[in-house]
């Protein structure tokens, strides 16, 4: 025999497997509205880039007639390649074959990757498409999920792990992705939860649809596991492509700087933001009229949206933005707002990416719904995550700084490295209606017309105290800045800080209030 | 999105701003202060058993009626010694979470 028939024999036996669960379950798949595994890896990832590994691994199941059934690659493909030439370990869980259920061999794949990603410390991407634990390996299915969470916990920080949720993925399943830092969403295609509806409904008489429970609008706008969405799968990879190239490889490198560019031309920053601060503005345009480009990439965007964070250049470096917004709920501090922050904030210090925060918030939102549902542990996060991060930390004070908002918000207190605030803002205990009501409330109670004391002791106290002068006399504010000057500032206090040396003291771990 | 929806009033402190409401802020549950005279069912089940009737009068920790939810049997007990006022449920009725059962009143 010669070596050109061996050739054609292993080309044969890869043409056979690579075919996943065969024409028919394909067919199935691509009605569905689905591509293939292999159609999304090819992709997302560089053309030509993907290299398959464990290719020939078959299931070891020996039970309920598994023994004679041939499951192409045991339902999941495994591989590197490379997204804008730098590489990146791949999953992706085959529907076509068995559902995508997790078995032994499926899921032993799947952890050598993770494993081959945190070795080689390069990020992390699993496609999720399946069905579940395959219940005909029985524990050895639940094993294989186990191995996969504690690996994604002790990758953790350590390298990007991004899921991308492209069918369903429900039960324990489900936990994976939670694990991770980020989780992509597509409308129609992603359906997670932990349990179905028929089981809500037998058990709870609850009726709902699949979309209704764990579509990808749900996980993106109400329950906030989600922090992409996108209308079709080739968009949910652009940006995934989009978020690769914001983001280091790992905890240990920095994220590729790009060409510096100015911001656009357009509306001038002093004319985004109104003087009086109850009326509101959209404080993504006072992002993009800072950021390389005008550029900026969101995370989270309907998910709280009274607090934006996402991505942008600053000089072509990667800055992490968090920012109120005005425009929604006034931009309060509530539980999802600070949950949504605060593991943002986490996540930039763990990969070394500087966090600018631009402050115009009123406060906490008050009401009985969010004090039961514990605002005060869920707020507690983000006090947590700014005063750990130990990356340049920049703050913006843009109108509104009030009470204990104003400490939330990367305060000079919780160790903000720069703090700058244009001359309208308002840093006080908080804001003057309240504070005229309280400080004043014997003179306005006594007085002929309350009404028009209480106006007058507004304006006193607005006139002494809504301004960023006493703070700035105390040195809580590092500088008051004129709005066009912004983002020279910020460009000037992210280079002086390039080689900030700051550390915690030395423990095991914090117990942050999870 | 955000820029398609109407500004409302959002009074913080004291202020008024001008703003949008999210979904879940439009659709938060009001609180209302527990009724002590009323019986809400705590999960959605079937009343299996009534063992009570109206003006009949209760002593503390009698069982009232049965409430079967996730293949368990609940008894429903008297809270108090009173009286029952009112019965809302039947035998074999499916109730949601938070179905007005019983109205009751203290002896």
């Amino acid at each position: 025999m010669s070596l050109r028939s061996n050739v054609l024999d292993l080309r044969k036996r890869k043409k056979e497997v690579q075919k996943g669960g065969g024409d028919k379950a394909i067919e199935k798949q691509v009605a569905m509205g689905k591509m293939t595994a292999r159609e999304r890896i090819l992709a997302l990832l560089d053309k030509n880039s993907f290299h398959e590994y464990d290719l020939f691994v078959e299931h070891a199941a020996k039970d309920f007639g598994m023994e004679g059934k041939t499951l192409h690659g045991d339902g999941v493909i495994i591989g590197t390649g490379t997204i804008y030439d730098k590489p990146v370990c791949i999953f992706a869980q085959d529907f076509t074959v068995a559902g995508g259920s997790l078995g032994l061999m499926h899921a032993r794949k799947i952890t050598k990757i993770m494993d081959h990603a945190l070795k080689m410390r390069v990020p992390l991407i699993g496609i999720n498409d399946s069905g579940g634990a395959r219940i005909q390996e029985g524990v050895n299915s639940l094993a294989g999920y186990g191995e996969i969470f504690f690996r994604n916990t002790l990758a953790s920080g350590v390298i990007p792990q991004i899921s991308v949720i492209l069918g369903p993925c429900a039960g324990g399943a489900v936990y994976s992705p939670a694990l991770t830092d980020f989780v992509f969403v597509v409308e129609n295609i992603s359906k997670m939860f932990i349990t179905g509806p028929s089981v809500v409904k037998s058990v709870l008489g609850e009726e709902v649809t699949m979309e209704e429970l764990g579509g990808a609008k749900v996980h993106a706008e109400v329950t906030g596991n989600a922090h992409f969405y996108a209308e079709t799968e080739m968009e949910c990879f652009d940006q995934i492509k989009t978020l690769i190239s914001f983001i280091p490889r790992s905890n240990l490198k920095k994220a590729l700087a790009h060409k510096p560019k100015a911001p656009l031309k357009g509306a001038k920053v002093e004319d985004i933001v109104p003087a009086d601060p109850r009326i509101p503005y959209d404080m993504r345009d006072v992002i993009k009229s800072i950021t390389d480009g005008s550029e900026f990439f969101e995370i989270m965007e309907r998910f709280a949206p009274n607090i934006i964070i996402g991505f942008g250049r600053m000089n072509g470096e990667t800055v992490g933005f968090v920012a109120n917004q005005p425009m929604v709920l006034a931009g309060v501090l509530d539980i999802d707002s600070s949950d949504k922050a605060a593991r943002f904030i986490r996540y930039c210090d763990a990969f070394n990416i500087p966090i600018v925060t631009l402050e115009d918030l009123p406060g906490y939102l008050p009401g009985v719904d969010q004090e039961h549902a514990g605002v005060i542990r869920h707020g507690a996060k983000i006090l947590y995550a700014y005063s750990e991060a130990t990356v340049p930390k920049v703050t913006v004070i843009i109108r509104k700084a009030y009470g204990g908002g104003y400490i939330a918000m990367n305060s000079r207190h919780l160790r903000a490295d720069f703090v700058f605030a244009w001359p309208t803002a308002e840093i006080a205990v908080m804001g003057p209606e309240g504070a005229a009501n309280i400080v004043f409330r014997k003179e306005i109670s006594e007085a002929e017309n309350p009404e028009e004391m209480r106006q007058q002791k507004i304006q006193e106290y607005k006139e002494k105290f809504a301004n960023p002068y006493v703070a700035a006399a105390q040195g809580y504010i590092d500088e008051v800045i004129e709005p066009s000057e912004t983002r020279s500032r910020i460009l000037h206090a992210l280079q002086v800080s390039e080689n900030k040396t700051a550390s915690m003291p030395a423990k095991k771990h914090g117990i942050p209030p999870f | 999105m955000a820029e398609e929806k109407e500004l409302k009033n959002l009074i913080i402190q004291g202020a008024i701003y001008k703003t949008q409401y999210t979904w879940k802020f439009e659709n938060r549950v009001n609180y209302e202060t527990p009724n002590e005279n009323m019986i809400y069912s705590f999960i959605p089940g079937t009343i299996v058993d009534i063992f009570v009737k109206t003006n009949q009068k209760v002593k503390e920790g009698e069982t009232l009626l049965l409430l079967e939810a996730m293949k368990m049997e609940n008894q429903v007990r008297m809270p108090f010694d009173g009286q029952i006022v009112k019965i809302y449920v039947k035998k074999d009725e499916v109730i949601p979470k938070r179905h007005l059962m019983l109205e009751i009143k203290k002896a």
